[in-house]
């Protein structure tokens, strides 16, 4: 081996083209601490790639055991056999409801803040203060929010937005607390990638359209919000798996009833939603061992649908972002001219 | 390249020296009456045979400048060609930064800088970096009000009227601006223009309306025959020079009295260079131009005036023959000579 360094070297090798790599260092010359990381890296990653797989492939075959049509199109049932107990289609309108309502209490809110914070975001302490009330929210387990939820709901001020009992009391719970609930969990993604995305609209941008006679606003609404078109998909789609995925404040706020109860008496639409009802998650909680329905087969075919949404939320997220990438966004400005 | 070739060869006797007849033009013409008549090149007022010789542009294949750089070295104006003022600057200074620096020397951008800027010539303002060129530039649209802790004092009257009264979005669409790095926005090139023109008016034209004004301006930034097959494809897939003609497009469809360009080619090769510098010399029959660049040989090509800062002063300003042939002072002549900066 040491010939070769006398071999006469190619203009090609010299001037590193050429399909050849270059020689790395011998891993004989590691030391153990770095030989050990390096396999430590190689098997922690492999490990989760294993685990991921288990899950999916067992949940996809537990899914495909048990999950039938019928399961998807019938509503659940109050029986004492299996077999009369129904499917989930209440907790799967249920799970559509509570994201279109946190997602509609969220986006605004988030996007508004990000240009808040971005383009305005004066005085500075203001502007700290809400980006760490933002972390707060973020950093809040679901059940610590669920309870403030009941806390809030249950106040006689916000009686219109809870089922309330016969006596006037008022319970706290229905679909409208529990999506203002879970839009305080879809919130921090939104917020998150928006900013993040108008952080990089490069500055000249912004300079580009107030030299045109543009005020701050106009140049908002025409230029930075169209270009962080992606950015908003983005959060949207990771807040919607947030809400999709979340157990407690459905338990806590929206209550163990598995079929979408109205409110009596109420009108259509406004019933459903100071209603009771549950979501693919409750009905996963309370078919499980764990809960009162001990139909575990349900639970599994409902946790396969489950997991279908949010493997393609993540898709969707993937597609988005690699589009992102791809189409001519503020990057490629930049990169066009140089 | 042929066409090209020719032009610049052989051109028949009577189509050369444009510059003493652009001259003669100037000198005879009534200037700024009416700029909204002038609508295109072609229909200018000077009758098709005084216009200057616009870009030949084929397809496919890059846009090339008329004549080549010698050339254009003798095209300068003679002083004393200018329109009527558009600009006066008078006693302009400007400070960044808090109360704490401003006991410093240099704490100033700019210190008492007067000038007049008239329509049909370009000005260029020089000098090393650092000297309060861009600052200067940026303040006469007021941009500079955006970084905070800016201030400025003096007086800067756009027709006699004084930018501070003036509502900065109605100023800004008056005294246009250009910058160093061509920043066309994420949309269509019709959109790009059209974007300019929407919401000055209070009721938004529709698309029918826009369409002429959007193609006139891109054909005054001699981009239109190169983008008419498709205006509404992305502007940034157009190359860096067309770019930044399309962002020159942007800055003259609303018809503004004054062009300031911050270094619009520095980020250009130099073909598109040329057809920038092309496009300057002829927009300024419109316009007043401010340029602000680096490259001297670019000052000596395009200027009609030139303006030298050094440190925030205004050293020396005059027409580019004497700032360049005969600089009074003698800072002025090291920078021209190359001695510093």
């Amino acid at each position: 081996m040491s010939t070769l360094v006398s071999h006469p070297i190619s203009a090609a090798d010299r001037s590193g083209i050429g399909p050849r790599r270059g020689r790395g260092s011998s891993m004989r010359t590691w030391r153990w601490s770095d030989r050990l990381l390096l396999l430590a890296a190689w098997a922690a990653g492999l490990t989760l790639c294993a685990i991921a797989a288990a899950i999916v492939l067992y949940m996809g075959y537990r899914g495909i055991q048990y999950l039938s049509p019928e399961l998807i199109f019938s509503r659940p049932q109050a029986s004492l056999t299996q077999a009369g107990s129904g499917g989930f289609l209440d907790p799967l309108l249920g799970t559509m409801l509570l994201t279109v309502i946190g997602v509609a209490i969220a986006a605004p809110l988030a996007i508004c803040s990000a240009l808040w914070i971005v383009e305005y975001g004066r005085p500075n302490w203001l502007a700290r203060v809400v980006e760490s009330g933002i972390e707060i929210v973020a950093g809040t387990p679901d059940i610590v929010i669920a309870f403030f939820g009941l806390a809030i709901f249950q106040l006689h001020l916000l009686s219109f937005a809870s089922e309330t009992a016969e006596g006037g009391g008022v319970t706290g719970r229905s679909f409208l607390a529990a999506g203002a609930m879970m839009s305080l969990i879809a919130l921090p993604p939104i917020f998150v990638t928006v900013r993040d995305g108008l952080q990089t609209v490069p500055s000249h941008m912004r300079e580009a359209a107030f030299a045109l006679g543009k005020t701050r606003i106009a140049t908002i609404r025409r230029v930075l919000l169209p270009g962080v078109r992606s950015n908003i998909a983005t959060g949207v789609t990771l807040g919607v798996s947030r809400i999709i995925a979340d157990t407690a404040i459905v338990i806590v706020l929206l209550g163990s009833t598995l079929r979408i109860s109205p409110q009596p008496g109420g009108a259509p639409v406004l019933g459903v939603l100071k209603g009771l009802g549950s979501t693919l998650t409750s009905y996963i909680y309370e078919n499980s061992p764990a809960g009162e329905g001990g139909a575990p087969q349900k639970a599994y075919a409902a946790a396969f649908v489950l997991m279908l949404f949010v493997l393609a939320l993540n898709l969707v997220v993937e597609r988005i972002s690699r589009a992102q990438a791809r189409s001519s966004g503020f990057v490629t400005a930049v990169e066009g001219i140089v | 390249m042929s066409e090209f070739q020719q032009l610049s060869q052989a051109p028949p006797p009577s189509t050369r020296g444009t510059r003493p007849r652009a001259h003669t033009l100037r000198a005879h013409t009534p200037h700024a009456d009416d700029p909204p008549e002038h609508a295109t090149l072609s229909t200018s007022p000077f009758g098709t045979d005084h216009v200057p010789p616009v870009r030949t542009i084929v397809l496919d294949r890059p846009p090339e400048p008329v004549r080549p750089p010698e050339q254009r070295e003798a095209l300068r104006p003679v002083a004393g060609a200018a329109g009527p003022e558009r600009l006066r600057l008078e006693d302009v200074s400007v400070s960044y930064g808090g109360a704490s620096t401003l006991g410093r020397r240099g704490a100033n951008a700019v210190r008492s800088v007067s000038l007049s800027i008239h329509q049909g010539e370009v000005l260029a303002l020089i000098g090393p970096s650092g000297c309060g060129k861009t600052t200067l530039l940026r303040t006469l649209n007021r941009l500079t009000e955006l970084t905070p802790g800016a201030r400025r004092g003096g007086q800067i009257l756009l027709d006699g009227e004084d930018v501070h009264d003036l509502e900065d979005t109605a100023l800004r669409a008056r005294v246009a601006m250009v910058f160093q790095q061509p920043n066309p926005f994420p949309m269509s090139i019709f959109d790009n223009v059209a974007f300019a023109l929407r919401e000055q008016s209070r009721r938004r034209p529709r698309r029918p309306e826009l369409e002429p004004l959007v193609v006139d301006a891109l054909r005054r930034a001699g981009l239109y025959d190169e983008v008419a097959d498709d205006l509404h494809r992305p502007a940034l897939r157009l190359s860096g020079g067309q770019q930044q003609r399309l962002c020159i497009a942007r800055a003259i469809a609303p018809r503004p009295e004054v062009l300031l360009m911050d270094e619009p080619c520095s980020a250009l090769d130099p073909i598109s260079t040329g057809v920038i510098e092309e496009l300057i010399h002829e927009l300024r029959r419109d316009l007043a131009v401010v340029i602000v660049t680096h490259n001297l040989a670019q000052a000596r090509r395009v200027a009609d005036k030139v303006a030298f800062m050094y440190l925030g002063d205004l050293v020396e300003y005059g027409t580019a023959d004497q700032v360049f042939e005969e600089p009074r002072a003698p800072r002025t002549r090291d920078y021209v000579r190359g001695a510093f900066g």
